[in-house]
């Protein structure tokens, strides 16, 4: 037991159980399993065609697997359609930005409210009270998240003119807005230079540390990964290969072989 | 500050302006509108005040058709068959169950409601291109429908229907006409300030959303199928609206009104006010009734031709319609505040 959190007996808040995924006669996922704990940053790496894209999509139930089973709190989340993982407490960013890009940079984090709040379209075209009354509590919290994200001064900008390191903020605030318990970060690294990557993984820990979450980062940049994940799994050929602290999956002679071909390092 | 720095600190306040209010009009320009759709008709022959009325019920239908494709992405080629239903069920209502006119619209409403969300089911499954062919279908269905033998001791077949005009109510002093300008004034103006409404609420979000990214948009949570639905619901129901009220206007229904023809003049109206810009609409209506009398004016023999050339120009020069200029205006507006 290397982790604080298994040491405390806590049961998982996400558990991945054995999930395989099989398109066609390609098996993109087989027998993966790991738990994810509350307050953890959980680094999931590999290859490319690893499986960290598949496992992903599993998580926000874009793809259903084949066998094995996800559970959130205890609960599957199998038999949930896609547009119903918000609502218990999954947020996502994706790997190449899937921002509303005709949208207010506030627009698309008041999307992000869409699961936490509820409406009806007669109600909202005659503005009744308690729609005016949700509407300035999203407002309200949108402001916060943009404030947190430093994002004030581009509110009222559409989204498709910004810089992509912008826009990865936005995404960023975008799943914030909804309060996850679970932040799904897909290769939120991406695109980024060195400094932008610093400054990332110094803020994905205060958004763990500030707003109590729990993050899931599939990266291929290990550097970040070494430095801001807790626990690590590596996967390869859809299979797991080392899970562990970043020290000791950086040293797994698989791990290292599964990047650089050879055992020597 | 130079003249130059000047010029770009001006295009980028402006660029920066249409976000905020991109769907509607400034408050004065609002004001101003009313106020001239209040007062012209007082100046007009009844003529005149029909060809308004004319504009707005279509105005009412090019809105409806901007909702679904401006707002929520979906085209449709199909708008006729709603506006034709819209039609029936208010002539049908006043002619043969003499309800009073007033109160068929809202049936009109929740029975296009109906068509449009079934409609919208099957239509799920397809996008772009290949929705805008199953919506022709429904086009070129709807005016047969209209015909059948069952209907037609209440729809009376390919003759039609005639429906009688209503007098304007207490005693008021003024014509047929103008009175059922200003109901049709006020029922538009409603239906305006709600589509806004709609589309500046979580449900419009959720609809722009849609248009912008589906899978994103679901992982927001937000229910693709339904918004998608809910869309054609709302569409068709303003569409019917419009049906009804030109039922009224015109006195008349009659299966071969409801065509095609009819559904692209919508989609065309939708093009020339400018795609998801709600006061576009007008713009848009007032281009498919008096281009086509231009044309006329300008050749009598060659007036599809000329009706194409300015077609063509409007597409040319402002490709983004009506909005355009408006942005236009206001980019000048601000600059001569500031000189």
């Amino acid at each position: 037991m290397t982790q604080a959190q298994l040491a405390q007996g806590t049961s998982p808040l996400l558990a991945v159980r054995d999930v395989s995924v099989v398109f066609g006669g390609i098996v993109a996922l087989n027998g993966v399993s790991f738990d994810m704990h509350k307050g953890q940053i959980l680094g999931l790496i590999g290859p490319n065609g690893a499986g960290k894209t598949t496992l992903f999509n599993c998580l926000s139930r874009l793809y259903q697997p084949s066998s094995g089973d996800i559970l959130m709190e205890g609960t599957s989340i199998l038999k949930r359609s896609p547009h119903r993982i918000a609502e218990i407490g999954i947020g996502r960013t994706f790997q190449n930005v899937a921002l509303f890009p005709n949208l207010s940079v506030m627009d698309n984090v008041r999307v992000g409210a869409h699961s936490k709040t509820s409406s009806d379209i007669i109600s909202d075209s005659l503005r009744l009270a308690w729609v005016r009354r949700s509407e300035a509590s999203v407002n309200k919290k949108v402001h916060e998240i943009l404030g947190y994200l430093k994002l004030e001064e581009v509110a009222h900008n559409v989204v498709s003119g910004l810089p992509f390191g912008t826009q990865k903020r936005v995404e960023l605030a975008r799943a914030l807005a909804a309060d996850p318990k679970i932040l799904l970060l897909d290769e939120p690294a991406g695109g980024l230079n060195h400094e932008e990557v610093y400054v990332l993984g110094d803020l994905i820990r205060r958004i763990r540390d500030e707003r109590n979450m729990t993050v899931l980062l599939v990266e291929h940049h290990m550097g970040l990964v070494m430095s801001i994940a807790d626990h690590v799994v590596a996967l390869n050929f859809g299979k797991k290969l080392a899970e562990g602290t970043p020290a000791q999956v950086q040293v797994d002679p698989d791990v290292i072989k599964a990047y650089l071909g050879s055992k020597d390092q | 500050m130079s003249a130059a720095e000047e010029v770009v600190a001006e295009g980028h306040e402006a660029v920066e302006a249409v976000p905020k209010r991109a769907m509607t009009l400034g408050t004065g320009t609002s004001l101003l509108v009313l106020l001239l759709l209040i007062a012209v008709p007082l100046f007009a022959k009844n003529f005149v005040i029909f060809q308004l009325t004319q504009l707005l019920y279509l105005g009412l239908a090019v809105l409806a058709l901007n909702i679904l494709t401006g707002g929520s992405g979906q085209f449709s080629l199909g708008q006729s068959a709603f506006y034709g239903i819209g039609a029936y069920v208010t002539a049908v209502m006043m002619e043969q169950f003499n309800v009073p006119y007033f109160l068929c619209l809202p049936v009109a409403a929740v029975v296009c409601f109906g068509a449009g969300f079934l409609f919208g089911q099957p239509a799920l499954r397809l996008s772009g291109v290949y929705l805008a062919l199953a919506t022709f279908a429904l086009a070129t269905a709807m005016p047969q429908l209209l015909k059948l033998n069952f209907l037609e001791k209440w729809t009376g077949g390919v003759q039609g229907l005639v429906v009688t005009k209503p007098d304007a109510p207490f005693g008021l002093p003024m014509s047929q006409d103008m009175w059922l300008y200003y109901f049709t004034l006020v029922v538009v103006i409603a239906i305006y300030i709600f589509s806004v409404n709609l589309l500046r609420s979580r449900s419009g979000r959720a609809f722009m959303a849609i248009r912008d990214n589906e899978i994103a948009a679901s992982a927001m949570g937000v229910n693709v199928a339904l918004y998608k639905t809910l869309a054609f619901g709302v569409s068709a129901a303003i569409t019917g609206i419009a049906g009804g009220l030109s039922a009224i206007a015109v006195q008349f229904v009659a299966p071969d009104s409801f065509t095609i023809t009819l559904a692209i003049q919508l989609f065309l109206g939708m093009v020339v006010g400018g795609v998801g810009w709600l006061p576009g609409s007008i713009v848009g209506a007032a281009f498919i009734i008096f281009v086509p009398n231009i044309a006329e004016g300008i050749s009598k023999g060659l007036s599809g031709a000329v009706f194409g050339v300015l077609l063509f120009a409007v597409i040319y020069l402002v490709p983004h319609g009506a909005r355009q200029i408006a942005i236009l205006g206001q980019q000048l507006a601000g600059k001569l505040r500031k000189n």
